[in-house]
């Protein structure tokens, strides 16, 4: 029998440079990683994944620094995927996010690591995804990502974490610019960091409002799925929960865990909720908008409070193995058709097009014909 | 898939020149190198733990307050500590020849005084990885 | 009088001339540009200076815009100070070291204090182990200081202290010696840096946040103005900020930016600007660019002259001038055929000289190796007095005003400086301008700039990239004993035996109290220090309060 692959093993006790080893394995897709990755599998999916996005200039990375102090004292361990840029022109990066964050580097319950998007597009690494399962796997409870905060990246994050926390700051110019449409619908938790600025509370009324025309539009957005699945469990703002006996007594018990989940998640929207009842609106159940000095450390308990709550509450309501799945059904997806393309890019596969081309061309062959040979000989493809 | 060269870029100590560690940094991301810089005020002990976690196939430390014959030993002796021994360990700065040797000795494959090139100083790299590319 | 347009003809032909000219005769490159990589012309004439009112913009030395200079004989009353920066291992040793200079014709003190010290570190501290004594002395108490200053006359000799985030500690330390010696805080002559905006930017030993920051430095303004006034109380500094990789104009542009913050905090704290502003001073670089330096400082005591005057609306003269200190170039130096450096200081004094400056220091052969050996240290100084005695650029005031080139760099820099100012203003000022990391990102690629320049050989450095020879490594430089450290720790432990604990607690008790409310500070940390309160323990009581500054990377 084979013996299970060292460094999964060593990854599994924390062994930080193990654990180091196979993000570098990862992001070089090399191929001996694959034995050590299977080896871990079973170990993934216990780890709370949360995406901090935002544009530059936001604090992301000292908000992050702080969180990690937060959830440290909590008993929690925590690990970082910091996200930059690399270089269009030279391929190269630096990676500064770390600089905010050093302070932690000898806490060996905290692992944080730094990551280029080495030309992904999509503002995460290609590598992001599986080197959240390989901390997943080592045991660190709380997995935070740091993205670079422009642009695709924002949209993305949302494929692998399990909470979103928006982070916005005033200042930026014409503030929302930062916080576009279709933006808004992937946060769970929104922050408006360096709150002691000028227009700090415009940008929280503002992101409120831009909240409220979503629901009231009746917009899919990841929290109204929760909210939805709370209701339906009973678990509104202001909804009572029995805890019986018997069958109903366990689905009281969850239902009064949910409940206090959903209590809390509520309760960091909770002064929102007054401020409209107060303005005769319908009950409109929006997400936290929380307000933080990430440089002080104030508000960062109340966000780690929002944050938690929300996971609660996806564990409650059952949201977060659904979410899970699609998440990763997206993946596989990608991770496919990638498999695709770079079939299609093979020496033989380009002849084999290149062949088509030349019959259709010919009149041998119409185009839809020709797809179809294409994609006949891929499925023949190991 | 083409192997990027991580280099972490440290300043061990209390000296607060960066001007130097800077432009090291820039020149090595515009020769297609992955940097992490981790600022002022680094302990050895963050600088090991860094390092480590991020996998780097270099160290590159630079100083300018005459402090380097007790720091940059001691962060090449916590590297060993932690089992580490396949990362190359450069250093730059204000640092008389006559420390060159002593530090050499202690682990430090080459140091770069002022004036050095940054070509220099990244040729010294690609050509002295202890891990294959 | 001359005939502008006749003139202008007359240049036109010139160059009409040269154009034919450039096919048999080529000039040595394309582009020819100052040490700050601004355009220079191959000519200057009255056309150029043509819209300058001498009266107006140019001005008479020690008057309004000070343009020529701050006093009115300037060198031929006094020369400017020779003041050279020194200071490493103990107190004992650089006491010697002082007292060395003092024979050799320093004029006055210059202290450097190691990176402990300037952080507010005691020598036994985790974080200063191998940093004790190395880049200046190390100042750990009242006793250290009592050493440093051991026969030398406070009432006579002026003192510079290079000493930023804990310059209230150290400044109360020098009032405390000098009481010691009978001399009153009233009869104290010297300077603190105590600029602490540029340590955020450019030199890195800061300490608490910016506000708390501030206040240390308005509580100083305040106390000085009162107790200690012939003490310039801040020494608002570009030497840095050149040294990290900015231009000249940058130079002046950020350090008066900076001016006007420190100005702005103090009249916010209820200080009328003619009270402290007479006291305030400066402190810049001299670079190799002989031409471009001296118009650089007569450009930065014409901006802040204005702004004094038409900004803050100072009505004593005194606020209006710019009074400021030089210090060569350190990052012009090589390490490769340190003679060399000699007389890259020697063109440097020059500038300084012929720009007008106060005080001057000079950089050793040897430090881009190491601090300076007492031989080297003794040339430096005699390249200010052949300067001073030989040269005859002190016989008369402000000899390049009038130069076309010269004054034409003058509106130059001007210009430049003043939209930058501009620019920091629209960004709310220094500290926010700081904050948003604008000023870091324009020094840093000027740096780089600058190392491309060098590398590809479009900027030559002689001995570095252009007339390289093999050289030997140099010998004889200073190598300061490592086992300083312990030495001080050993200090430290017997003081802390010998003094009275429970007026010290008593003391930093007192400290907390007012760092915590609005009272002036440096009366408690003066009572503190006279406790023999540590450095380490006071700056640890205001770390307490105050917070840690968290930097700002812009890379």
């Amino acid at each position: 029998m084979a013996r299970a692959p060292l460094l999964s093993e060593r990854a599994r006790a924390q062994d930080a440079r193990a654990v180091a080893r196979l993000i570098s394995m990862v992001e070089r897709e090399d191929g001996s990683r694959l034995a050590e990755l299977k080896a871990l599998h079973a170990w993934t999916g216990r780890a709370h994944v949360i995406g901090i996005t935002g544009p530059p200039g936001a604090g992301k990375s000292t908000l992050t620094d702080k969180l990690v102090a937060e959830l440290r004292g909590r008993g929690r361990t925590v690990a970082v995927v910091a996200i930059d840029p690399s270089s269009p022109f030279t391929g190269g990066a630096i990676l500064g996010d770390r600089i905010r964050m050093n302070r932690h580097a000898t806490d060996e319950g905290v692992f944080i690591r730094s990551l280029a998007t080495r030309g992904h597009l999509g503002g995460l690494s290609r590598a992001t995804a599986e080197t959240v399962r390989v901390l997943d796997a080592a045991g660190y409870q709380d997995i935070i990502i740091e993205t670079v905060g422009v642009g695709q990246s924002e949209v993305d994050v949302v494929r692998l974490a399990d909470t979103v926390v928006l982070v916005s700051v005033p200042g930026l110019g014409d503030d929302i610019q930062a916080i576009k449409a279709g933006v808004m619908e992937i946060g769970d938790v929104f922050c408006v960091n360096k709150a002691d600025k000028d227009g700090a509370e415009r940008v929280v009324r503002e992101i409120r409002a831009m909240l409220e025309t979503a629901v009231l539009n009746g917009a899919a957005t990841r929290f109204s799925e929760l909210y939805a699945a709370l209701a339906a469990m009973g678990l509104g703002p202001d909804a009572k929960v029995e805890t019986g006996s018997g069958a109903a007594g366990a689905a009281g018990a969850a239902a009064a865990q949910g409940d206090e989940a959903a209590d809390g998640y509520f309760q960091a929207g909770a002064a929102h909720h007054i401020a409209k009842q107060a303005r005769g609106h319908d009950e409109l159940a929006l997400p936290p908008v929380l307000a933080t000095v990430a440089e002080t450390g104030q508000g960062i308990k109340e966000l780690v409070d929002a944050i938690k709550a929300h996971e609660a509450g996806l564990a409650a309501t059952g949201l977060l193995g659904k979410r899970r799945v699609d998440n990763l059904a997206w993946e596989l997806g990608k991770a496919a058709a990638d498999r695709i393309l770079s079939g299609l890019e093979a020496d033989e596969s380009r002849g084999f097009v290149r062949a088509r081309a030349e019959a259709v061309l010919r009149k041998d062959l119409d185009f839809y014909d020709a797809l179809d040979a294409i994609g006949e000989s891929l499925r023949g493809r190991p | 898939m083409e192997r990027k060269i991580r280099v972490l870029v440290a300043k061990p100590g209390l000296d607060g020149h960066d001007r130097g560690a800077k432009v090291i940094a820039r020149a090595l991301r515009d020769a297609g190198m992955e940097v992490i810089y981790t600022g002022l005020r680094q302990t050895p002990e963050q600088i090991v733990g860094a390092a480590i976690q991020e996998d780097v196939d270099v160290v590159a430390m630079s100083i300018l307050s005459g402090a380097h014959n007790h720091l940059f030993p001691r962060v090449v002796d916590l590297l060993k500590e932690k089992g580490v021994d396949d990362v190359l360990v450069i250093g730059g700065g204000v640092i008389p020849d006559d420390d060159i040797p002593g530090l050499k000795a202690a682990g430090i494959a080459e140091v770069f005084t002022p004036g050095t090139p940054t070509s220099v100083t990244i040729d010294f790299i690609k050509q002295n990885l202890k891990r294959k590319a | 009088m001359n005939d502008m347009d006749a003139v202008k003809r007359g240049a036109e032909a010139y160059e009409a001339g040269v154009e034919k000219s450039l096919a048999r005769f080529p000039e040595r490159k394309k582009d020819f540009v100052t040490g700050s990589k601004a355009p220079v012309a191959r000519l200057y004439t009255p056309v150029d200076t043509a819209k300058i009112d001498y009266l107006r913009d140019v001005g008479f030395p020690g008057e309004y815009p000070f343009t020529r200079g701050v006093q009115n004989t300037m060198y031929r009353g006094r020369f400017w100070t020779m003041r050279q920066y020194a200071g490493f291992s103990t107190a004992e040793e650089s006491n010697k070291r002082y007292k060395f200079l003092l024979e050799q014709g320093t004029t006055g003190l210059s202290v450097a204090f190691d990176l402990p010290t300037q952080i507010g570190y005691d020598s036994d501290h985790a974080l200063s182990q191998g940093e004790v004594g190395k880049v200046g002395v190390a100042i750990d108490s009242l006793a250290d200081m009592e050493i440093l200053f051991d026969g030398i006359p406070l009432d006579k000799v002026s003192t510079s202290m290079t000493i930023n985030a804990p310059a209230s500690v150290l400044l109360a330390m020098y009032i405390a010696v000098a009481e010691k010696q009978g001399v009153g805080a009233d009869k104290l002559n010297g300077t603190i840096q105590n600029d602490i905006l540029k340590e955020y930017v450019a030199r890195g030993t800061y300490i608490f946040p910016p506000e708390p920051s501030m206040r240390l430095i308005t509580d100083i303004f305040a106390y000085c103005s009162k107790d200690v006034p012939n003490w310039n109380t801040i020494s608002i500094s570009g030497y840095h900020i050149r040294e990290a990789g900015s231009t000249a104009s940058q130079e002046v542009a950020f350090t008066i930016a900076d001016g006007i913050a420190y100005v702005e905090a103090a009249v916010k704290a209820g200080l009328d600007v003619d009270d402290f502003a007479p006291r305030l001073s400066f402190f810049f670089n001299a670079h190799n660019d002989l031409f471009e330096e001296v118009a650089k400082f007569r450009a930065a005591r014409r901006v802040w002259a204005k702004l004094m005057k038409e900004r803050f609306g100072a009505k004593n003269p005194k606020s209006w001038m710019l009074r400021f200190h030089t210090q060569t170039g350190g990052s012009t130096l090589t390490a490769q055929q340190p003679d060399n450096n000699i007389v890259r200081v020697a063109i440097q004094t020059l500038a300084a000289v012929l720009g007008g400056t106060q005080s001057l220091h000079t950089n050793s052969k040897d430090e881009a190796l190491a601090l300076p050996t007492e031989d080297s240290v003794r040339i430096a100084l005699r390249t200010q007095q052949i300067v001073a005695y030989e040269s005859g650029a002190a016989e008369t005031v402000d000899p390049l005003a009038g130069s076309y080139y010269v004054e034409s760099l003058t509106e130059r820099i001007q210009a430049e400086a003043e939209s930058y100012i501009a620019k920091i203003d629209s960004l709310g000022g220094a500290v926010k301008a700081i904050e948003k990391g604008y000023v870091q990102q324009e020094i840093q690629d000027a740096a780089y700039a600058y190392q491309m320049d060098v590398e590809s050989g479009e900027r030559v450095v002689v001995g570095m990239n252009k007339f390289q020879i093999k050289e030997a490594a140099p010998k004889g430089l200073l190598k300061v004993d490592p086992i300083v450290g312990e030495q001080q720790a050993a200090k430290l432990k017997a003081l802390r035996a010998k003094r009275d604990q429970a007026k010290v607690d008593a003391a930093l008790a007192a400290v907390k109290a007012a760092a915590a409310g609005s009272d002036n500070l440096m009366p408690p940390i003066l009572a503190a220090v006279k406790a023999y309160a540590t450095l380490g323990e006071i700056c640890d009581v205001m770390r307490g309060v105050f917070g840690e500054y968290q930097q700002k990377v812009i890379l």
